[in-house]
């Protein structure tokens, strides 16, 4: 896992990204979404500093901190919990199904005995579904972090995980 | 299944059969078996044909050769030219024809699949993406010089009005309109979005645009911009794509430096500024107003609709929403015309379709053909065959919320009216090719809980109706399933069809709704047997059964 961000970091976090996209409103989904990359979750404290940076009556931006809790939980690739330090997202929609998709998920729960949304006791892996990423001529599919693995089967698994720890 | 070399199929049309072509196809299959080509050659019949004037006639695969009209007594020469001595039966050949989207009337090129035509996907995969000069090189912006020197906005509307163009989101609706509500609406600033919100499963054809030919979605969306009188554009992608988000990024970049985009394009009065906008995630997204509220910084929940985007869309401006795919489009049709664009489909469904091909086939991938080929000669041309061992049960059309077809309503065209009429959703154009190890009620579970999961919870139909279709279904896979739960599942699925606020919950009970009509004995089977026919389903309480 990252290690616990410091208050003053998620200060300039939170700076760097409203200078980056912008302080407007169509600004916002972008700006969590960098911050969820650098720090790999939206903690309490970002959303506080996010909504003091930006919240300014001078300029017509009225900005509640709960309307950005309501962005981070409704996005699926916006986390407010913190995750593993690497994220396996497993494709489970109906391509990656018909060709062996389930056998696949099954192997990984059970190699890293995790369920849906667990993360391991050691912090190294967080292991979720996500829905089609687009991959779907090469499926079963799965993402490591930003990494894409297609057409795996399960004697791939352990060789796959091991180039992560 | 052993692959074929070749693919016979004949017209057995009711004014095919009156002229006799049950006598011909059967003396086809005898002929076949005199030269013992059965192995290597598969026959089938066709219904549902336009060449009228030259019934019955036969197709030949690959070389897509038309023959017609032709008798019983014809057949002999027909094997033995073609597919013994393996050339063209000259004598048969149908008379030429105009283009009508029907794959057999279109002549294979060197080196591509018979009726394969290239207009969304021209460049895609055959220019450096990251260089705007090989876009040039290959007619890159040249529409957008036309229309800026040469036509009015209300020109370029005509022309695409001409083309017959229709959204290739899903939905089917006429570009030439909304663009003609979006120019006619009352605002003092216009939008066009791109919807590169690509998250029906299953489909990648807008990733393949968007990765491998970025600046044509720059230039229709500038063409867009122009007709309607709009001088800000927003792409709207999903998170997920991170390849595409660079490539555009850096299209746009290169674009403003070459003067396509920005101040005065060509010389012209005309402005155009695109934004770029990447999503976080969610599904419901791809829908229009979802997408909207999505850029505007909210959760993306759909509005309650009237007022429509065309008058009340991004930042509450007229705004037109156009597909990745439909944009990809506009550029050949103002180059060529819009008599150009109709030559290819059929004249209720102009132009070509993009296809994702997936599942247990041998090949998959993206195809371009024109509007009106059937599910067979994609599985059998395109995808190269069932995987070996593997027979077609069922294809889902257009991702999840589309259509389940049985394998007898392969031959059916797929073009938005022959599919309207046999009550199959077209869709995204994503086609998921299923065999016999398939259960149905488990690819049903698994389209339900994605849809429970991507409901946004704003009305109740969607809310708790995936909720419930998910819970009966998986009852169902589960042996817990109850016969009378089949009817209120079917009453679930047409309420959530009249009454959900967006297409989502519209049609998510489309794949429940298609699997009682096609294959209610097997779901039957896993009521009343507790047996899943295809092993697929555990069967939680049966295996109490089988202990015993």
């Amino acid at each position: 896992m990252h290690a616990p961000p410091v208050v003053s970091d998620i200060k300039e976090i939170v700076r760097q990204a409203i200078e980056k996209h912008g302080k407007t409103f169509d600004a916002l989904i972008p700006i969590l979404s960098e911050i969820n990359h650098v720090l790999g979750y939206i903690p309490a404290e970002a959303m506080r500093e996010l909504q003091q940076q930006f919240h300014n009556p001078a300029k017509q931006n009225y900005l509640a901190e709960s309307q950005l809790y309501s962005l981070a939980s409704f996005y699926d690739m916006l986390s407010t919990k913190p995750r593993g330090k690497h994220v396996i997202k497993f494709c489970e929609n109906a391509p990656c199904h018909v060709v062996g998709g389930k056998a696949i998920w099954d192997a990984l729960r059970k190699h890293l005995n995790l369920d849906n949304g667990g993360t391991t006791p050691d912090n190294q892996w967080t292991l979720v579904t996500t829905s089609c990423i687009g991959l779907c001529s090469v499926g079963p599919v799965l993402l490591v972090d930003d990494d894409m693995y297609g057409n795996v089967t399960v004697e791939q698994i352990s060789d796959i995980l091991a180039r992560y720890e | 299944m052993k692959t074929k070399r070749a693919m016979i199929l004949v017209s057995t049309d009711p004014e095919s059969e009156r002229l006799g072509s049950s006598d011909l196809l059967k003396s086809l299959k005898d002929t076949l078996e005199a030269f013992q080509l059965t192995d290597e050659v598969d026959i089938a019949p066709i219904t549902d044909v336009e060449r009228s004037t030259i019934l019955p006639f036969v197709i030949v695969y690959p070389e897509a050769a038309v023959y017609g009209p032709v008798k019983a007594s014809d057949a002999n020469y027909l094997i033995e030219e073609h597919l013994y001595k393996g050339r063209i039966a000259e004598d048969l050949l149908a008379p030429p024809k105009e283009l009508t989207g029907q794959i057999g009337s279109l002549r294979a090129h060197k080196g591509y699949n018979p009726a394969e035509q290239r207009i969304v996907l021209e460049r895609a995969g055959r220019i450096d993406p990251e260089n705007i000069e090989e876009y040039i090189t290959y007619n890159g912006y040249e529409a957008l010089g036309k229309a800026l020197t040469e036509m009015t906005p209300e020109q370029v509307i005509d022309v695409v009005e001409k083309s017959g163009l229709q959204g290739r989101g899903g939905a089917g609706f006429p570009v030439w309109r909304k663009w003609k509500f979006v120019r006619g609406a009352v605002g003092d600033k216009k939008y066009v979005v791109c919807n590169a919100d690509e998250s029906e499963p299953g489909t990648f054809k807008d990733r393949i645009v968007l990765e491998g030919d970025p600046h044509v979605v720059l230039e229709s969306m500038a063409l867009a911009g122009y007709a309607v009188g709009a001088d800000e554009g927003y792409i709207y992608i999903r998170g997920e794509y991170g390849l595409a988000y660079k490539r555009l990024k850096h299209a746009i970049e290169q674009a403003e430096e070459f003067g396509f985009l920005g101040k005065n394009i060509f010389n012209s009065n005309f402005n155009f500024h695109i934004h770029m906008h990447a999503g976080a995630g969610a599904y419901v997204c791809g829908e229009e107003t979802a997408l909207i509220e999505s850029i505007e910084g909210k959760p993306g929940i759909p509005r309650s609709r009237p007022p429509y985007p065309v008058t009340n869309g991004l930042w509450n401006r007229p705004t037109t929403v156009n597909n990745v795919e439909t944009l990809a489009n506009i550029p050949a049709i103002v180059r060529n015309g819009g008599d150009w664009y109709r030559s290819f489909g059929t004249p209720a469904s102009p132009g070509t379709k993009v296809y994702t091909i997936m599942g247990n086939v041998n090949f998959s991938g993206v195809i371009e053909v024109p509007m009106g080929i059937t599910l067979r000669e994609v599985i059998n041309i395109y995808a190269k065959g069932m995987k070996p061992g593997s027979t077609l049960k069922l294809a889902q059309t257009g991702g999840s919320s589309g259509s389940i077809i049985p394998a007898d309503l392969q031959d059916v065209p797929m073009d938005f009216e022959s599919f309207r009429k046999a009550g199959v959703s077209l869709g995204s154009g994503a086609l998921l090719i299923c065999d016999q190890n398939t259960c149905v009620v488990d690819l049903v579970k698994v389209l339900l809980q994605f849809f429970r999961f991507e409901s946004c919870g704003k009305c109740t139909p969607c809310r708790i109706g995936t909720q419930r279709a998910y819970e009966i279904v998986k009852n169902i896979s589960e042996g817990e399933g109850k016969l009378e739960e089949l009817d209120y599942l079917l009453d679930l699925a047409s309420e959530m069809e009249r009454a959900s606020n967006c297409g989502l919950g519209q049609t998510a009970a489309v794949p429940v709704r298609d699997m009682l009509k096609h294959f209610r004995a097997e779901v039957e089977a896993h009521i009343n047997d507790r047996i899943c026919p295809t092993h697929v389903c555990s069967m939680v309480s049966s295996k109490v059964q089988v202990e015993e």
